[in-house]
């Protein structure tokens, strides 16, 4: 049951736009409930209420942040049934269980104490108010926790096999579904880019006091938290970072060449630190992929094998194979995948005709070729290549923003620990304008997650165009529009609320 | 894991399901107090006051909802997969009225948020009246079926192009929407009665009470009437092959009478929650209704999928229907999950001791303004 086009491509946009949209909002939350919970431990061991001032500052630019972060956030549950109901059959077995698990385990939590450290300022001791916020903060990130176990799986499926008699993957591993390698390292990595981003963001917008000369010392005081704060958070994302590109360059090899662009495998591969890539380039021809570029040598090899000296297949390997080292072309996988397809489809129709020895036959069958099924439902070798420019440029942005805001960190740090930091007003401009860039990098990070392993629901194992519902593609249109109208609608409201909410400054509250 | 059969899981997750579901209806209080903003608050102060009381309660809702979503995909994707691809604009529409909620509160008094006051109002109307009108109906077709057909692959599609829409010309849906938004708003009104410090709202809550008990009560007596005596449907247990039979969830009550007890005692405890506000004043009813609705609702759900019943009848092909054999998750998904569940009571656990220490006293209209941070 493959689907049209035109329907694949509003279920994706539509998958797209929310999930964008929900993940401007997360990172602040997944942050700002830790640095709060900092603030807060300050107030509570030193006794003195100015931080206990500035704790409730943050706490309502966090209550804003995280009602629409609830809005948004619904609506991904349930579009693996609404659009994505083939994909819930089919993996819904091993996907369900952490999603359930997220609710139960996490969302309970933060949705029981978020009423408490807003309102029970008054009514609770101080002891229980400190633990609430903690475990808002803790909440928050054990549910990343279990989204990132279910979109870990997703990159890389493990802790299943197949039945052919439902038609589906049934989980048999649960300890290997969690601690997938890839779901520990995108967890790390997801986490500690919220951190950055909300250090980010408190560091901006106490920039923005000290260049209008106001709320001084809760500016500097904010600032030394979060500076500290980002700084240890950065560097545990470099880690986490690497981690996450070795995983990739084991597990889903096509992603990996197309976030550097390469097309031809090569030992001693290089990263491209800066590249303008030739929109002319085609699959298969001789052109350089690169109008022009610097880059760094070897350091792909390293990252992606951990060896200076080993080979990274390129996009062009991976669709037409490489005898050398040993890559199946696609069109082989496709070959094996289709007479896995059509395996499983006689082992339907000898069961239900009742002959038995044949059906065990074709089930023999189905089981040998089983390994590329998802590339069955493939039309074309070209297929199994992810969009290039989008993959490339977004893991281009996203790796320059993140190193410059370790920079930015360390520079405030320094200058605010010397005193120095009102007379450096370029720092604070940069600073107040890190911070749409902290949500262009969240953005980039996904897209090259996402779009980069394309045309896969899951790796190897589930096209999108085999994984969606069976819809009319025009009321997925519909539901598109009015997401994308209601979405921005409440996105300028927020932003509203929050800039005047921070003109007001921490003294109005 | 062999101690528990596959059968066994199914069931217990049914239970789950249905009670999760059961707890879900109770919260709605929340939606239900919402539809009662203008009729009871007559002054910005008294509406703040309903609107801060109803705010901190609001994300358990939204919560308990995530988590039946949640647990239906974990431990019945087939229903996932069919009902939410299929019924699509039904299932859409709800959605969109729980994220407008969302936003609602926090939003509502707050300098410059671009749509103004009144605005948020309308959407937390929205959120109370149609939001849980179109879960009634979601939920009345699980008693009366759906328009889908699911292949020998276990893939599925509808056969209607109104993609749910069509379960509006039901009339035991519509009821069953209609009731559930007049049991919120019962719910609603008893917990403000209960949550509140305020003489002025006091006797229009009873009144509004008085008013939603009077056009709930015709409404619940034709529901419940109607799934015990109309045909349901049943499954044979070896050939799986599925059949109406007349009385269906009244069989299954006889079969199992401790659920037949467990129904008239919730019926019972939700009517005299309700009586007893009105008529001897007390506070505490919502507890009383509370229970009572709890217990009610699970034993409807879970009589829908117990002793060989279809609990997702398909009109478009009957073979096609779901029950919990051969819509669950694996037997080993099933258990790790039932194992995973035991959190449900440290849960409830904590959600209580918050709850008790945020509301040792009534809310009153000095409290709201005071206090630090308010909706």
């Amino acid at each position: 049951m493959e689907h049209a086009a035109e329907l694949i491509d509003w279920s994706r946009a539509q998958f797209a736009l929310t999930a964008l949209y929900h993940w401007l909002f997360v990172p602040l939350t997944l942050g700002l409930t830790f640095i709060i919970a900092i603030m807060e431990t300050i107030y509570v061991k030193t006794g003195d209420t100015w931080w206990k001032k500035t704790t409730q500052f943050w706490m309502t630019i966090l209550a804003i942040n995280f009602a629409i972060g609830l809005a948004t956030g619904i609506i991904m549950e349930f579009e693996f049934g609404t659009n994505w109901s083939n994909y819930s059959w089919i993996v819904g077995d091993i996907f369900g269980a952490p999603l359930a698990i997220e609710g139960l385990m996490a969302f309970f939590m933060e949705s029981t104490f978020f009423a408490v450290i807003f309102f029970g300022w008054e009514k609770v001791s101080k002891k229980m108010h400190l633990t609430s916020t903690w475990l808002v903060a803790i909440g928050s990130n054990l549910s990343a926790l279990w989204i990132l176990v279910a979109n870990g799986w997703m990159q890389h499926p493990v802790g299943m096999t197949f039945n052919p008699d439902t038609a589906r993957n049934e989980m048999h591993d649960f300890a290997a579904v969690f601690f997938n390698p890839n779901a520990v390292s995108k967890f790390l990595h997801t986490i500690s880019s919220g951190y950055v981003l909300a250090s980010v963001f408190v560091i901006g917008v106490s920039a923005w006091y000290l260049i209008k000369k106001r709320e001084v010392m809760f500016a500097k005081r904010s600032m030394i938290v979060a500076a500290s704060f980002g700084l240890l958070a950065s560097l545990f994302m470099l880690t986490s970072g690497d981690q996450s590109a070795y995983e990739v360059a084991q597990t889903q090899p096509m992603k990996l060449a197309a976030m550097e662009g390469l097309y031809k495998g090569e030992n001693r591969a290089g990263i491209i630190a800066i590249g303008l890539l030739d929109q002319e380039k085609q699959l298969g021809d001789e052109k350089e992929p690169f109008l022009f570029s610097v880059e760094i040598p070897s350091a792909l090899s390293f990252l992606g094998y951990h060896s200076l000296n080993a080979f990274v297949p390129g996009i062009h390997d991976l669709v037409y194979g490489n005898e050398k080292h040993h890559i199946m072309s696609v069109n082989d996988k496709m070959k094996e995948g289709k007479l896995a397809v059509s395996a499983l489809s006689n082992y339907k129709t000898y069961k239900k005709e009742g002959k038995d020895t044949k059906a065990q036959e074709a089930l023999q069958n189905f089981r040998a070729h089983e390994k590329y099924m998802g590339y069955g439902y493939l039309k074309s070798p070209k297929d199994a290549v992810p969009n290039v420019a989008l993959t490339f440029y977004s893991f281009h942005t996203m790796v320059g923003l993140g190193t410059w805001f370790l920079i930015l960190f360390i520079l405030v740090l320094y200058f605010t620990m010397i005193n120095e930091i009102e007379k450096k007003r370029w720092l604070m401009y940069a600073a107040l304008w890190s911070i749409p860039l902290a949500y262009v990098a969240q953005e980039c990070g996904w897209i090259v997650a996402e779009a980069g392993r394309q045309p896969w629901a899951i790796q190897d194992l589930l096209p999108v165009g085999m994984a969606a519902s069976n819809v009319a593609s025009s009321s997925v249109m519909i539901t598109f529009w009015l997401f994308a109208v209601l979405f921005t609608g409440l996105l300028i409201a927020e932003v509203k609320i929050m800039l005047t909410q921070i003109k007001n400054g921490p003294e109005a509250h | 894991m062999e101690t528990f059969s596959l059968y066994t899981l199914q069931t217990y997750w049914w239970l789950l399901v249905s009670i999760i579901g059961a707890l879900f209806v109770f919260m709605t209080f929340v939606q239900g107090g919402q539809t009662l903003l203008y009729t009871l608050g007559k002054n910005e102060d008294e509406r703040d006051l309903i609107i801060n009381s109803l705010g901190r309660k609001w994300e358990l809702t939204f919560t308990s909802l995530v988590m039946f979503g949640g647990a239906l995909f974990a431990a019945f994707p087939l229903f996932y997969a069919v009902s939410f691809g299929g019924a699509y604009y039904v299932w859409m529409a709800i959605l969109f009225c729980f994220i407008i909620q969302a936003v609602s509160y926090e939003y509502r008094k707050k300098p410059n948020n671009f749509f103004g006051k009144h605005f948020y109002e309308r959407l937390l109307f929205i959120n109370g009246s149609l939001g849980i009108f179109l879960i009634g109906v979601a939920l009345g077709t699980l008693y009366t079926g759906g328009n889908f057909i699911v292949n020998e692959m276990h893939l599925s599609h509808w056969t209607k192009a109104s993609y749910g829409l069509e379960a509006l010309l039901v009339p035991f849906n519509v009821a069953f929407g209609l009731m559930l938004v007049f049991l919120s708003r019962i719910q609603g009104a008893l917990y403000l009665y209960n949550n509140l410090e305020n003489k002025a709202l006091e006797q229009r809550t009873l009144h509004a009470l008085k008013q939603n008990s009077i056009f709930f009560l015709p409404l619940f007596l034709y529901v419940a009437g109607s799934m015990l005596f109309q045909t349901g449907y049943s499954y044979d247990v070896h050939t799986h092959v599925v059949s109406t039979e007349s009385m269906k969830l009244l069989h299954n009550l006889m079969a199992y009478p401790l659920l037949g007890i467990v129904l008239l005692l919730g019926v019972g405890t939700l009517l005299y929650g309700i009586y007893s506000a009105l008529f001897k004043t007390n506070r505490r009813a919502v507890w009383l209704s509370g229970l009572g609705t709890v217990l009610t609702v699970t034993v409807l759900l879970y009589i829908l999928g117990i002793n060989h019943t279809v609990y997702y009848p398909s009109l478009a092909d009957l073979q096609s229907s779901l029950t919990i054999e051969n819509s669950s998750g694996s037997h080993y998904t099933l258990f790790v999950m039932a194992i995973v569940s035991l959190l449900v009571p440290v849960v409830l656990g904590y959600i209580f001791l918050v709850w008790r220490s945020m509301d040792k006293s009534k809310m009153t209209i000095e409290e709201v303004k005071s206090d630090t941070h308010h909706y």
